[in-house]
């Protein structure tokens, strides 16, 4: 019992940390990326290509004033950054990362921290939750900038919660089952034709891309994120929600957006793309793509010795070389040390896949322009809600059809 | 066991609290922040007797939906704090007899129905609800969505007439 509780707790503190890091190299992702779509270079100044841009980030979050508005609701005030943040990062707990166990302490136990029959369950109505941290900064700054953008956020994320619930019926019922994990599970092997991965997106009996569009579409309107980001439209409202907020609670703000978004897209893995499941059969002859993983560590790793070695500074020229290596000889690792190989499978091709989602995230926002809000609210309503139904009915029709239970 | 009856009064504590606070808080805001802080606790009091989806519904569908649409009401009302008033005199003549019968009826009913043996063990799966609900209780499940569908329509009836 006790080292079932300290395992839960090691694994939670140690994805929290995973996580918050990821959290801060995710902004430095996003500016790069944005940049070089808009043919930029980003941030370049700290540390060799800006790798040490989200410390000077941190830092300057920390040592900034943090005043509070004079009229303020102070209670809420403080409360509400605390709440976004909190449910954002409530939610990666229910994620699983993989299909093998590990063992710490002497306790085989999975990869993810809480392994819950109603995962899936638990990640919405954490979401629904998630409302408020929105909703209450905007009340209680007592701005009417922050009120506005208080109100739409809580007007979009009630109208989009609906599509979003409802687009993820249709793997429910293919999967059977709440359970990420079992969902997961449920696409292993091959689609009848063969050549496909038994992915919930292509598979029989009723392929879910519909499904999927309306979930993608809604999971960005959920997140806030551009196109969809009206409750911080610069142009008309300064920042929305959190004009008010300043330093850390600012960058509680937007911490919570970037998990948000990791938890958005790991779902769009499990519940579309296979979750941790290669694309690739099964079979000897596809053996090789085993050490995938390995090659595209040792390649990058390969690449960032390369360019360490022709970057400018004198500092880039050992941290890039350096961080090189580890990743070649992470690479390595990976293929000589026998069991480590298997671990490494079920991470490596959830996290490609996430990374994937993430970057489409970022692509969209370099690319779309703003929706109006009546435009926003006549997409949700009008278009996604009842695409959504017409998934669940047909979904169900091919269900009933094809394949009964 | 013994951590399970913790957590139980923990919860309850909880609850208790947010109610109480929910009556005495001066802003609607407060008011209905404590309305959300019982709807959690009670979901967590679904999830300790093994009703999970009930406990997740509680807080998608309550916690989540409802209190969402009371804050924004509130936040777009602009609803200030309330005046403190004087209680009214059928609060003081009625009202307080009334509660103290009310409080002694429930201690009696829980007396004589204390619970043999700790928490209840009815596992309220998801699959065992939906048989329940899909197959033994269709009639008054459907009659109740009928029900939900007709007040839908009168809102959009009223909200036409008034655009």
């Amino acid at each position: 019992m006790t080292a079932l509780f300290l395992v839960g707790l090691i694994k939670a503190v140690v994805l929290l940390l995973i996580l918050l890091t990821v959290l801060a190299y995710l902004s430095l992702f996003e500016r790069k990326v944005i940049a070089h779509i808009q043919t930029r270079w980003g941030p370049y100044r700290v540390g060799p290509h800006g790798l040490l841009q989200p410390l000077a980030d941190g830092l300057k979050f920390l040592f900034k004033e943090d005043p509070t508005p004079a009229a303020a609701d102070r209670f809420v005030y403080f409360l509400a950054p605390f709440l976004a943040l909190t449910l954002a990062l409530t939610s990666v707990a229910v994620i699983p990362f993989g299909p093998a166990t590990i063992r710490i302490l002497g306790v085989e136990t999975r990869l993810g921290v809480a392994d819950l029959n109603i995962g899936l369950l638990i990640i919405f109505s954490v979401t629904a939750l998630g409302v408020y941290g929105i909703a209450l900064a905007g009340w209680s700054s007592n701005s009417k900038y922050s009120l506005l953008g208080g109100l739409r956020s809580s007007a979009q994320m009630i109208s989009y919660e609906l599509a979003l619930t409802l687009s993820v019926v249709g793997v429910l019922l293919m999967a059977g089952s709440f359970s990420l994990r079992d969902i997961v599970n449920a696409q292993s092997g091959r689609t009848a034709w063969g050549f496909l991965p038994a992915w919930t997106i292509v598979a029989a009996p009723f392929p879910q891309i519909i499904g999927f569009f309306c979930y993608f579409v809604a999971a960005v309107a959920e997140t806030n994120r551009a196109p969809f980001d009206l409750p911080e439209a610069e142009s008309e409202l300064v920042a929305g929600f959190h004009t008010e907020y300043a330093s850390f609670k600012f960058a509680m703000f937007f911490m919570a957006e970037y998990a948000n978004m990791i938890t958005v897209s790991c779902l769009a893995t499990i519940m579309f793309f296979g979750g941790w499941t290669s694309p690739f059969p099964a079979t000897p002859l596809w053996g090789w793509t085993l050490f995938l993983p390995t090659v595209c560590f040792a390649a990058f790793g390969a690449y960032l010795v390369w360019d360490g070695l022709r970057y400018e500074t004198a500092l880039g020229k050992t941290i890039l070389p350096a961080l090189g290596l580890a990743l070649i000889a992470l690479g390595i690792l990976f293929a000589a040390v026998p069991g480590v190989n298997g671990v490494v499978q079920g991470p490596f091709w959830f996290l490609l896949k996430v990374f994937a989602f993430l970057f489409v995230y970022v692509w969209t926002r370099a690319t779309f322009p703003r929706f109006r809000y009546d435009q926003l609210m006549s997409v949700g309503w009008k278009v996604l809600l009842p695409m959504s139904i017409v998934n669940v009915v047909l979904t169900s029709a091919a269900i009933l059809r094809w394949s009964p239970k | 066991m013994s951590a399970q009856l913790a957590v139980f009064f923990l919860l309850a504590a909880l609850a208790v609290a947010g109610a109480v606070s929910l009556i005495f808080a001066r802003h609607p805001i407060r008011s209905a922040l404590s309305l959300i802080v019982v709807m959690v606790a009670l979901a967590g009091l679904y999830l300790l007797l093994g009703a999970e989806f009930v406990a997740a519904v509680q807080i998608i569908v309550y916690a989540g939906a409802i209190m969402v649409l009371f804050v924004f009401v509130i936040m777009l009302l602009n609803a200030g704090e309330e005046e403190r008033t004087n209680f009214s005199r059928l609060a003081k003549t009625a009202g307080l007899p009334l509660a103290v019968a009310l409080g002694a009826f429930l201690a009696a009913a829980a007396a004589k129905y204390a619970p043999s043996s700790g928490t209840g063990t009815a596992a309220a799966s998801t699959k065992t609800l939906s048989t329940m609900l899909f197959r033994d209780f269709v009639f008054p499940f459907e009659l109740t969505s009928f029900l939900i569908l007709i007040a839908i329509l009168g809102a959009l009836v009223l909200a036409q007439r008034e655009g």
